[in-house]
This record gives C-alpha cells, sequence and structure tokens, in this order.
C-alpha cells in the first residue's frame, strides 16, 4: 500500500495509470504537468513518483531534477513515462536523477511489475 | 489483475480530438520563416500524447502513423531540422488523416489505411532523404517498428543462462547512486526471487570509510553475488537496467573470466527493442479482437459525431454553483421556520423572504446556464482552416477576421451551430467574394475579407457573417425564381423580399453546381436548422459591396422568450422571436378570398389569417372580433397573422415536453408552467402555419384578393 | 357494462397465508367498482381544470402539472363509452405510471370517487365473462371481493394515447 503520484497532462493516462495502481491497493494523486506536481510534493512525501517526460509548463526531467531538490524526495523513487527510449533521452533522465523509466506505451500488467521492482 | 482498458477510451478520444485542434492552430498559426518555440512544441507534445495514447490503448495504427509526424517533430523541435510549406501541408493533411482514423476507430470500425500510408511514406521521404541524425536508429527505438532491431538474442560474447549452470556477479555500485532513488537491496531482492533463493550474496565493506568521513547519502557497500540457478543473462540485465550508468556490474557464467563492463550496455540497447516489440504484441490482440465484431456490424462505419457527453466546466462556474445552492438552503430554512408558526404579524418577513427565494432562484438558474455556456470560440476555431483550404480550392484571396470568439452560448446550440455557419462562409466565399482580377476592376483590393461577429444582445446570441464580395444579384434571384415557378412571372417583389427567396428549397443561382455550393440544398436547411434552435436568420446586401447575413439565437434551448396571448379561456405562448408585430384587428384592412379566410393587406404584403379558436378547436364564446388582436408570426419565411383575444405579458419560460407522457401534438412544440402552477402550451408556428393551410382551402399569393362587397 | 355471470365463488374470509396476492385500489364509476395495481398509483388528487390540447380525442381532457412534469388526463367514463356527468367535489383524478417499452409514461385518469385497497389473490382473478364486453380490452378480469365484483383493469391498454 504505497502513496503515488503519477503525473501526466494526458487524462486518459492519468485515468488509467491511476485506476491500475488503485486496484492494486496504493494510493494515487494525481498532477496534469510539473508545475502541479511540484506544488503536491511540497506538501506532502509519497512512496514514488511517476510522471511523463513531455508535459507543459514543466516537463518530467525538470520535474525531477526539482524534486531532488526537496529533503523529502531525495532518495523517493521516481520513474520516468517515456517513449524516447533511445539513449540521449535516457540520459538527461539520469542526469535529472531519475531512478528508472518505463517505456510507453506499457499496459497494466507491465506498469504493476515495474513499480514492484521499486516498492518492494 | 485485469484492467479493462476501454474504460479510459472516451477520454482519450475527447483528448486526442483536443490535441489535434490545438496541432492543426499551431500549424495555422506559424510562421514558417520564424517559427515560435511555443508552437512547436504545443504541436510536438499532442503528437506525442496522440502516439502514446494510441500505443497504450491498443490504437496501435495510429501509433505507428503519429510515430513518424513526431519523429519529424522532435527534429524540428531540436532545431536539427527546419520547416517548410510542404512539411507543414503535410502536416495539416495528416492532422485530418489522424481524425478520420480515430473516428473510424470511435464508430468502432477499422481505419482506412490508404490515405495514412501514403502520407506516411511522404514523412518518411522526407525523413531519410536529408535525414538529421540516425533516422535508422529513429525507426528502431520506436514500439512501432517491427520490433526485430538487434533483438535481444543475448549479448556477444556473453553466451546465454550459463549454460545451465549460473552466474558470477559483481555489482559495485558509485557512491552517489542512492541519489537516484535506486537501492541495493531492491535488486538483490528481486534477483533473489528470480532464482528461488538459490544465490549466496557477500557484502564487501571495505569501502566504507571512517565514521568521521561518512557521508550517509552515499553508497559505499558492494556486493559479490553467485547465481546457482539458470537464469536468462536478460532477466539479470533487467534488474540493473537502471543503474548501468551508476555502478560497475560485471557478470559471468559461473566458469568463466569476468567480462568489461562495455558489454552489459550492448546488451542493454538490444534488449530494449524486443521489450519494447514484446509491448506491441501484447497491445495487438485487444485491437483485433474489437475490431472484426463492429466490422461486421457495419457495412460502412459511419464518422463518429463530434458532439461529445460530456463538457469542460471552469472551476470558478462550479464554485459559483455551490454558492448559489448555498444561499438557496439558507433562504429555505428561513421560510421553513416562518411557516412552523406562521401568524400574520409575520406576512411582511414571508414576503421578504419569498423575495429573496426568487432573487436565489434566478441566480442559481443563471448560474446553472452558465454551466453550459462555452465560448463560441470553439466553433470558430474550425474556420481559418476552412477559410483558408477553401480559397485555395477557388483560386481567390480571402482573409478572415473574428471578432467576439470568447461570447458564451450554450454548448449544445454551439453544435448545431457549426453546420449552417460552415455553408454560410462556403457561400461568402464561393458566391461572394469575387475573383482577384474582378475585385481589383472594381476598385477594390486584391484580397477579399469575410468577418465573423459574436455578441450578446438583449438576451440573444447574434452572430454576423459579412463579406465585401459581389452581394446578391438581385436580378439573378429574381430571374432563377420565376425559371423554377417560385414565383409567378409578372410578380413584383420587394428587395427584402428577393433576398428571401434564397431560403427556398432547393433554389440557387449557380449556374454550374460547384462542389462546395451551388446544390440548392444549403439555405434552406440553414434556416430550418437556426429554428429548431428557436432563432432567425436576416441577410442584408448591397451589389458590388457585399453582403450580411445576421443569426439570432436564444442562449440556451430550454427557455423560451415568450409572448402570452389569451383564445377565449386558454392561454398560449408564441416564441417572442417568431413575432413580426400586433396589430388591433379593428381597422385593420381585411379580406374576403373564395369566401372562406381572411387575408390581412399588411403595407405591401397579404398575410393570411388564422382563427386560433377555429384552429384549435376551442369552444368559442362569442366575443366581437373587434376586440381582437392580430399577431402577425413567421415562420420559414411565410407571414401568418393569428387572431387572438389579448395580449397577456411577455416572459421567460422553461420548455417542457409535451410527448414525454402524452404525444406531439401539430401545431404545439411544447408546454410551460405558467406561475400560478397552470400549463401552458407553446405554439409551433411553422407547425401552425401547415395545419392552418391543411384546415382551409389553400391559400395562394397570386390569387388576386377581391374587397367583400 | 353488462354484469359478469353469476359466480358461486365468493371470497368471505382473507386470503390464505402462501397464496400470491396484488394490492388494488378500487375506484366507482357508474355504480361499477374498478381496480387498478396500487403499485401503479402514485397519487390521488382532486379534479382541477386541465390545459386543453387541441385537436385532441374527447377522452382527453388536457393536461396538468405535475410538480413540473406535463400530465395528461383521461376521462374514464368518456374512454369507457359511458354517460358523462358533471365534475363534483368529490370527482378525483387518479395519476398512475405505468413501465412500457419506451420508457415510464404517467397518465391521470378522471373517475367518480376512490373506493377501497383491496389484497387480490392472483388466483381469484377470472377472465370469462368479459370477452364479449366493448371495453374488454381495458380489463385484465375480475374479481370478487366482499361479494362485491371489481373489475381490474389493464393499464398499458387504458393509457394509451391512440384510440
Amino acid at each position: 500500500m504505497a502513496k503515488i503520484l503519477a503525473v501526466d497532462d494526458s487524462a486518459s493516462m492519468r485515468q488509467m495509470v491511476s485506476f491500475t495502481l488503485k486496484g492494486a491497493g496504493h494510493d494515487v494523486v494525481e498532477a496534469s504537468d510539473g508545475v502541479e506536481a511540484y506544488k503536491i510534493a511540497q506538501g506532502t512525501s509519497v512512496d514514488l513518483v511517476l510522471s511523463d517526460v513531455n508535459m507543459p509548463n514543466m516537463n518530467g526531467i525538470e520535474l525531477c531534477a526539482k524534486l531532488r531538490t526537496l529533503a523529502t524526495y531525495k532518495f523517493t523513487p521516481i520513474l520516468m513515462l517515456t517513449t524516447e527510449s533511445t539513449g540521449d533521452k535516457k540520459m538527461a533522465g539520469k542526469t535529472a536523477g531519475a531512478t528508472g523509466w518505463i517505456v510507453k506505451p506499457f499496459n497494466p500488467d507491465q506498469l504493476l511489475t515495474t513499480i514492484k521492482k521499486v516498492l518492494g | 489483475m485485469s484492467v479493462d482498458l476501454s474504460q479510459f477510451h472516451q477520454v482519450f478520444y475527447e483528448e486526442s480530438y483536443e490535441g489535434l485542434d490545438a496541432m492543426e492552430q499551431g500549424l495555422l498559426e506559424m510562421d514558417v520563416t520564424a517559427p515560435d518555440d511555443e508552437v512547436i512544441n504545443t504541436i510536438f507534445r499532442a503528437a506525442h500524447s496522440i502516439k502514446g495514447g494510441s500505443g497504450t490503448f491498443g490504437f496501435n495504427q495510429v501509433a505507428n502513423f503519429t510515430h513518424v509526424i513526431e519523429t519529424l517533430l522532435d527534429e524540428v523541435r531540436s532545431g536539427d531540422r527546419g520547416l517548410d510549406q510542404n512539411t507543414m501541408d503535410l502536416l495539416l493533411e495528416s492532422v485530418d488523416c489522424m481524425r478520420g482514423m480515430l473516428e473510424e476507430l470511435q464508430a468502432g470500425g477499422e481505419p482506412d489505411m490508404t490515405t495514412p500510408d501514403q502520407l506516411r511514406a511522404k514523412f518518411e521521404a522526407i525523413l531519410s532523404g536529408e535525414s538529421a541524425g540516425d533516422a535508422a536508429g529513429a525507426g528502431d527505438g520506436s514500439a512501432g517498428g517491427a520490433g526485430d532491431g538487434g533483438a535481444g538474442d543475448g549479448a556477444d560474447g556473453g553466451g546465454e543462462g550459463g549454460d545451465g549452470v549460473g552466474w558470477l556477479i559483481e555489482f559495485i555500485p558509485e557512491p552517489q547512486m542512492l541519489q537516484t532513488g535506486n537501492e541495493a537491496t531492491r535488486m538483490l531482492r528481486q534477483l533473489n526471487e528470480i532464482c528461488e533463493g538459490k544465490m549466496a550474496v557477500t557484502a564487501h565493506v571495505d569501502r566504507v570509510p571512517g565514521f568521521h568521513d561518512l557521508n550517509p547519502e552515499h553508497c559505499y557497500l558492494y556486493w559479490h553475488i553467485t547465481v546457482n540457478f539458470p537464469l536468462e543473462r536478460t532477466a539479470i540485465d533487467e534488474i540493473f537496467e537502471w543503474v548501468v550508468d551508476d555502478a560497475e556490474i560485471n557478470i559471468s557464467p559461473l566458469g568463466q573470466d569476468v567480462e568489461s563492463a562495455a558489454a552489459p550496455s550492448e546488451a542493454q540497447e538490444a534488449q530494449a527493442p524486443s521489450e519494447t516489440a514484446q509491448v506491441v504484441d501484447i497491445a495487438q490482440p485487444q485491437v483485433e479482437a474489437s475490431a472484426p465484431a463492429e466490422a461486421q456490424a457495419q457495412a460502412a462505419p459511419k464518422k463518429a459525431p463530434q458532439e461529445s457527453s460530456s463538457i469542460r466546466v471552469d472551476i470558478d462556474k462550479v464554485d459559483n454553483l455551490i454558492n448559489m445552492v448555498g444561499e438557496l438552503v439558507i433562504t429555505q430554512s428561513m421560510l421553513g421556520e416562518l411557516g412552523e408558526n406562521f401568524d400574520m404579524a409575520h406576512v411582511q418577513r414571508l414576503q421578504e423572504g419569498l423575495a429573496q427565494l426568487e432573487h436565489n432562484t434566478r441566480e442559481l438558474q443563471e448560474s446553472v446556464m452558465k454551466i453550459r455556456m462555452m465560448p463560441i470560440s470553439f466553433v470558430f476555431s474550425r474556420f481559418p482552416r476552412l477559410v483558408r483550404d477553401t480559397a485555395r480550392k477557388l483560386d481567390k484571396q480571402i482573409e478572415l477576421r473574428m471578432i467576439g470568439e470568447h461570447t458564451e452560448l450554450d454548448k449544445t446550440v454551439m453544435e448545431k451551430l457549426g453546420d449552417p455557419m460552415v455553408h454560410l462562409i462556403r457561400n461568402s466565399m464561393d458566391h461572394g467574394i469575387e475573383s482577384p482580377a474582378e475585385r481589383v476592376a472594381n476598385g477594390k483590393s486584391e484580397t477579399g475579407l469575410v468577418e465573423l461577429k459574436a455578441y450578446h444582445q438583449s438576451g440573444n446570441i447574434v452572430i454576423e457573417i459579412e463579406d465585401d464580395g459581389a452581394g446578391l444579384n438581385t436580378e439573378r434571384i429574381l430571374r432563377k425564381a420565376k425559371e423554377n415557378g417560385v414565383v409567378p412571372q409578372d410578380a413584383n417583389l420587394s428587395q427584402e423580399q428577393i433576398f428571401d427567396l434564397i431560403f427556398q428549397p432547393g433554389f440557387s443561382t449557380a449556374d454550374v453546381v460547384s462542389d462546395l455550393s451551388g446544390r440548392g440544398v444549403g439555405m434552406d436547411v440553414v434556416r430550418r436548422n437556426i429554428a429548431a434552435l428557436n432563432g432567425s436568420i436576416e441577410v442584408f446586401s448591397e451589389k458590388d459591396k457585399g453582403s450580411r447575413f445576421v443569426i439570432r439565437l436564444p442562449l440556451t434551448l430550454a427557455i423560451l422568450d415568450g409572448q402570452l396571448v389569451q383564445v377565449e379561456d386558454q392561454i398560449y405562448i408564441f416564441p417572442l422571436v417568431s413575432i413580426v408585430e400586433s396589430i388591433q384587428y379593428k381597422g385593420s384592412k381585411l379580406s374576403n378570398v373564395g369566401g372562406h379566410n381572411d387575408v390581412l393587406l399588411l403595407r405591401d404584403e397579404y398575410v393570411p389569417i388564422v382563427m386560433l379558436n377555429q384552429l384549435f378547436d376551442i369552444a368559442s364564446q362569442e366575443k366581437p372580433l373587434d376586440d381582437s388582436i392580430i399577431v402577425v408570426v413567421e415562420a420559414d419565411g411565410e407571414k401568418v397573422g393569428v387572431v387572438v383575444d389579448e395580449l397577456l405579458g411577455q416572459q421567460q419560460v422553461v420548455i417542457k415536453s409535451l410527448e414525454e407522457n402524452y404525444k406531439k401534438v401539430d401545431g404545439i412544440s411544447g408546454a410551460t408552467i405558467l406561475g400560478d402552477g397552470t400549463v401552458a402550451l407553446i405554439i409551433d408556428v411553422s407547425g401552425m402555419s401547415k395545419m392552418s393551410a391543411n384546415h382551409t382551402p389553400a391559400q395562394s399569393k397570386n390569387v388576386k384578393p377581391h374587397k367583400a362587397a | 357494462m353488462s354484469a359478469a355471470a353469476q359466480d358461486t365463488e365468493q371470497i368471505e374470509q382473507p386470503p390464505q397465508e402462501g397464496v400470491a396476492t396484488q394490492q388494488y385500489l378500487t375506484f366507482l364509476m357508474d355504480e361499477e367498482e374498478y381496480g387498478v395495481d396500487i403499485l401503479a398509483v402514485q397519487e390521488i388528487r382532486g379534479w382541477e381544470s386541465a390545459t386543453l390540447v387541441p385537436n385532441s380525442p374527447t377522452h382527453m381532457k388536457g393536461v396538468l402539472n405535475l410538480r413540473g412534469t406535463i400530465v395528461p388526463i383521461l376521462d374514464l367514463r368518456e374512454r369507457f363509452n359511458l354517460k358523462t356527468i358533471e365534475y363534483t367535489d368529490v370527482t378525483v383524478v387518479v395519476i398512475l405510471k405505468i413501465e412500457t417499452d419506451k420508457g415510464s409514461r404517467t397518465m391521470g385518469i378522471i373517475v367518480d370517487a376512490i373506493s377501497d385497497v383491496y389484497d387480490v389473490p392472483l388466483d381469484g382473478i377470472r377472465t370469462s365473462g368479459i370477452a364479449d364486453n366493448q371495453n374488454a380490452h381495458f380489463m385484465k378480469g375480475l374479481v370478487t371481493v366482499n361479494k362485491n365484483m371489481v373489475i381490474l383493469l389493464e393499464l398499458n391498454n387504458l393509457l394509451t394515447i391512440d384510440d
């Protein structure tokens, strides 16, 4: 039973991720871009952050870097949801401090399997 | 656990359509010579989202198609590629293409891939023609690709599965590994799981510094792991894939030498495509299963109607609504209390309370109506594209100006307004605006102007479509009308009457039926559609100066501005918008036609008279006709004078359905509940006209009325 | 409306336990007692004048406002081709709601006066003796309650709009 922050500008993705995670018994907080997510993070800590990369206002990479500056988020697992599986985007994520990534498109089961890696 | 993804489809479709609109708008706004970064990003994100979502939800054809576009846009946004007019045009076409595919999918059918495939080929040509960066890489690294880019057959020099024996793993994290949120214990635990506990781990502490130099946020431990289990090399790689750059990982089959750290990263690369290939397969069956059933059922899959059943509401409007309801509750409890032990001494408080109630109710009504209100920009936004494409087809230069896009109106009204407006704009462009040469010859600028205006006026929304073209050619219209027998040969019509002719069914002055308009099915449908919204349309025009169409619509469908009238002992309501004028019966110039119905001479027109009490079969109280009022109403361009006893007030009425528990009644469009709780029927002017025509011998404008003796 | 043939079955004691019953609201019209399924009864109102609807059948007396819904009101005497009477203070409108395949429909019927509520055993409803009645298609059957004969009405046929 973990608390997960799900960030994606696509409502359908947010809904799918939220539904899947809640179905597995987790608590989900949603945000539609980096700015919203950062604001939420300042107010509460979570066990895992799932974030899309391409978002308006503040993208996933920027969000990741900003979250790492918060004391409560220094070691929180942050996974990037990305379709860009080529090398340099992953590097950008790692440099910003991301824990790992999930490649889009993914189905609900893959999502659950991957977060298990991180939540145990 | 299996999640039914189809529950998210509707949201996906809606946001994708919005994304496509954003793409289209961005592309239209974009200046090819000086592209705006923000706009490019917006366009990229739209394509990216659609690709991601369509892949996730199993719409692989869309995903594959969108992938090419996303790749192209990615190059543009990173500055590796410039934009040219040709590419932009292709992108605009692809927006249409994607819309079409989504609509077909939404309707439950399979998208027709002919156009998408053609477009995709063109994009691929562009990408490979002057490939900036590795186009090959772009193709392989995608989920949509055949997924055979170096399918993980195992890394070179690695061998597979340790030949059924096991592995020796050296896991040496760099100190800062923890700062990415990664934890060694997780990885070890995972490893333990997949090898079913058959492993031995040795933790090495020799890197741990003295207490004073110890940084609690660093990782000093490292591990040597012996796995005594036939694992696939890829399984191990997967566990450590995230920390490949933050740790030294040496994996060797038991019994072999330790490998260099270089190999794992290659395995990494090879592994990624196979992972994605797997994803494609999983997603595939979903689409296949659902598609055939639907495809069978529909011979020609219809385009899913664009009307969505949800609405986006500003949170302020919702807050406002909540406040209104709160106040209503307070008023209600106050009145309730008064009613508990009421005595006449409190009558003033009661009246105040009731006045407060009226105020609350009105505010609540307005508040709720506002929720359904959306800015007209939603329908205006289609037009820049329409004008651009149409102007091109017609070889004309036309500028579109839009004013008042923020003007709000009811969502349903707006959705039904789209088609009539498209027709009117096309009309203006086709018949109104002249060719550049003609314009110059007439001393006008080369570029014609079509202006759309929207504004509120006394409880209605007014939309104007104006062009500075040739104006309506009254001679041609009259001639065509006489040719088609719509008016008699010797008819002498006023300019207004001639303008009105264009709304007749089947009417068109176009000599050649053009692709766009000119089939003559348009204008009468336009007027009918607007009438169905309880609205009206007028046309003004001046030769060589231009034409202007003015549409008036009520702000909402459920509420009507009505004129109450008394007929015998019954009260009826006329939609205010249908009333031309009201005159006294006495002193009106009435004549008999064929001994039956009267006809009223109203300035230059002959207007048939309808006795409402006769038409509706109401018991007559035999009042003298002289005291009656004639309400002249208009429907379908025809005027009718309705005789009523008295004009009562005007008020806004809520339209209630008669058909819900009864049936559709000729001449009646609905009912409402008056302040005293009684029911009053709302007259369907058009229906009533028809009833009247059938009720009595046919009236014809052509017959010359002769005065009764 | 001819009375049914003499019947020998008279239910004097209340129905036995275990026998399926249905409750009927009964009303009077022209000295006959009629019953409608009580579950269909929404409310009972006194008669107030309704708004006429143009060109409707004579038994359609108009529409009433029922808390915001427009409800048509039928005169049952006219529907049954009985002689009509003046509406009095005890004239009553029974508002009925039925489910059809097109959804639910609410209509009112004007009757002389309300009578009673009975528990009618389902096996006590007889259909013989009504077939030759001109209004047979409005009737579900006959039942005898406390020596009185009650004509049970078939609402789906009664509350139609076409004549």
